[in-house]
């Protein structure tokens, strides 16, 4: 067992970033607790791809600083802990592969020189089998639909069978099925203890595993608290999201499709 | 079988299989990170290299290989931090190294384009021993990094994102990609030339994907269409005294056909084996549409 004591898995403290000359993140705090799934809600445009892509390190901040398992993540190496699930929507690259050979790269973390054991082939078919792609283990990824290559990506995360998952919007363009197995792996995951930051549209089939919703919007922090429920309007995609506790005059936060 | 006897032969034939093995080796990284061109550019910057080796009389595949391992890391950092011009910048880099070549090959006592002939489209008859020798070596170095990081470099070239996560060096993966391929270019040169090299790379790959489903079969595939073409073509203009390099890639080309035309039947049969086995399993693949449901027609637009 890890650290007992040890209690944010993802600490942000100002963090600050740029693309280009455009600040896109302006002061981001937030921290993630240990067995914790966060939602991170927002517009196009507010900053919670480029949040998530900062802590993995694919955008340089300008300023603030990054903690992993309390470690600052320039020293951060134990990356076998973290199952990570970019934003795409094809897991096909420009040569045919197989599913199983797509999910063994998420096994590399924990194979020492790339060596594949009897135990890392284990955990690559455990993982195809938590997403329901067992049967499809052999087949090439370009003959998969939509959601089932989004299943592809998350299986490959789970390969090193990580504490802590971060998906970048898991659910864009996925069919009402594989959302379904996904809330499902989702929910397999937590009660197994794992720590869960998500970039969500929408909280969907997610929204009762989810303790924390963080909004941002033009890169700040906006709403950091219990997720939104989702009754009446809120259930529809595109809906105004409007918080009891916003002062009166602010403006409604649109978090769906159609803002 | 006479042209065994000759050592040139011989050596034109070892240079070959090297070259079948290492050039669809390299070349399915760069088509799976869709920089299928990466091998040309490189092939336009070794020229420098190999009008250099005129130049100060060293051995020109030496030569050839430092500067477009130079030239190759240079790119890489183009693609690193070049922002919208990064294109412009590539450009700049393949001209400047033809021209390059042309110019010192010049200014060289006695060199003439005529020298740089055999290096552009590959020659039989000027495999020299010192040539087989550096070829054996480059072509080993690849070999190793190609199949010994093969799992690493497909995750890379898969995914760099995603790759970066699971901790892999990833700059190091992909200038290691990058020197790998530059070496190619210089072992592939005597023998297909420097303008034919990229075909060489790409095609093999090109072909066997119309067949596979797997990294690891197109791979192999990849690889033993290219010593067939190699070998065959190195043979063939033993034969018909027509150049090597072009002989080579219009194999190529021709498997490349081949194998389209096998794609379809064998697409359709694997379809039909895929649903043979749902149907065994009690998975209807289609929902049949019961029929006593008869056309009301009454829908109107």
């Amino acid at each position: 067992m890890e650290n007992t004591m040890e209690e944010s898995v993802i600490r942000l403290r100002g963090v600050r970033a740029d693309l280009g000359s455009r600040p896109v993140l302006r002061g981001i705090d937030l921290t993630v607790h240990r067995g914790e799934v966060v939602a991170l809600l927002g517009a196009n445009g507010s900053g919670k791809s480029t949040a998530v892509r900062s802590i993995i390190g694919q955008v340089p901040l300008s300023a603030g600083e990054i903690e992993l398992f309390d470690t600052p993540r320039r020293r951060f190496r134990d990356w076998r802990r973290v199952g990570y699930v970019p934003q795409r929507t094809t897991a096909a690259g420009g040569v045919p592969a197989t599913v199983t050979e797509v999910v063994s790269s998420g096994r590399l973390s924990r194979a020492r020189f790339g060596i594949l054991r009897k135990a890392d082939r284990e955990a690559v078919r455990r993982a195809l089998e938590q997403v329901g792609m067992a049967d499809r283990a052999k087949d090439s990824v370009s003959a998969l639909s939509g959601g089932q290559h989004q299943r592809v990506l998350i299986a490959r995360a789970l390969a090193s069978e990580p504490e802590l998952l971060i998906m970048d919007e898991p659910m864009a363009g996925v069919d009402l099925a594989s959302q379904e197995v996904l809330a499902e792996t989702l929910k397999g995951q937590v009660a197994a203890g794992a720590t869960v930051l998500l970039v969500l549209h929408e909280l969907g089939p997610l929204e009762p595993l989810i303790d924390r919703a963080v909004v941002l919007r033009d890169g700040c922090v906006l709403h950091d608290g219990p997720p939104p429920k989702a009754v009446g309007q809120h259930a529809l995609p595109g809906h105004d999201h409007v918080h009891p506790h916003d002062a009166a005059g602010t403006e409604p936060i649109r978090t769906g499709l159609l803002s | 079988m006479d042209f065994l006897n000759y050592a040139f032969m011989q050596r034109a034939l070892l240079a070959s299989v090297l070259v079948g093995i290492t050039a669809p080796a390299v070349g399915i990284y760069l088509v799976q990170r869709r920089q299928a061109l990466m091998g040309d550019g490189i092939g336009h910057v070794a020229m420098t290299g190999v009008g250099l080796g005129f130049l100060l009389s060293t051995s020109p595949v030496w030569m050839a290989t430092i500067v477009s391992v130079l030239g190759a890391v240079l790119m890489e950092l183009i693609r690193w931090y070049g922002r919208t011009r990064g294109d412009i910048a590539l450009a700049m880099l393949f001209y400047g190294g033809m021209a390059g070549g042309v110019m010192l090959i010049n200014l060289a006592p006695g060199g003439s384009n005529a020298n740089l002939t055999s290096y552009l489209f590959g020659s039989l008859s000027t495999v020299s021993q010192s040539d087989v020798v550096a070829i054996c070596l480059l072509a080993a170095f690849v070999v190793l990094v190609t199949l010994g990081l093969r799992r690493q470099l497909f995750a890379v070239s898969q995914d760099e994102e995603f790759a970066r996560v699971t901790g892999l060096p990833v700059r190091a993966l992909n200038l290691l990609t990058a020197v790998t391929a530059a070496v190619t270019v210089t072992v592939a040169m005597r023998v297909v030339g420097l303008l034919l090299v990229s075909a060489l790379m790409v095609v093999p790959v090109a072909a066997a994907q119309q067949l596979t489903r797997s990294f690891a079969a197109t791979f192999a595939i990849a690889v033993a269409i290219g010593v067939t073409v190699t070998l065959s073509g190195t043979i063939t203009s033993y034969y018909q005294y027509v150049p090597p390099g072009a002989t080579i890639v219009l194999l190529a080309i021709a498997a490349f056909i081949a194998m389209t035309a096998l794609a379809t039947p064998l697409a359709r049969r694997r379809a039909r084996a895929a649903a043979a086995a749902a149907q065994a399993a009690g998975d209807p693949v289609e929902c049949a549409i019961p029929a006593t449901r008869k056309a009301r027609g009454e829908a109107g637009v």
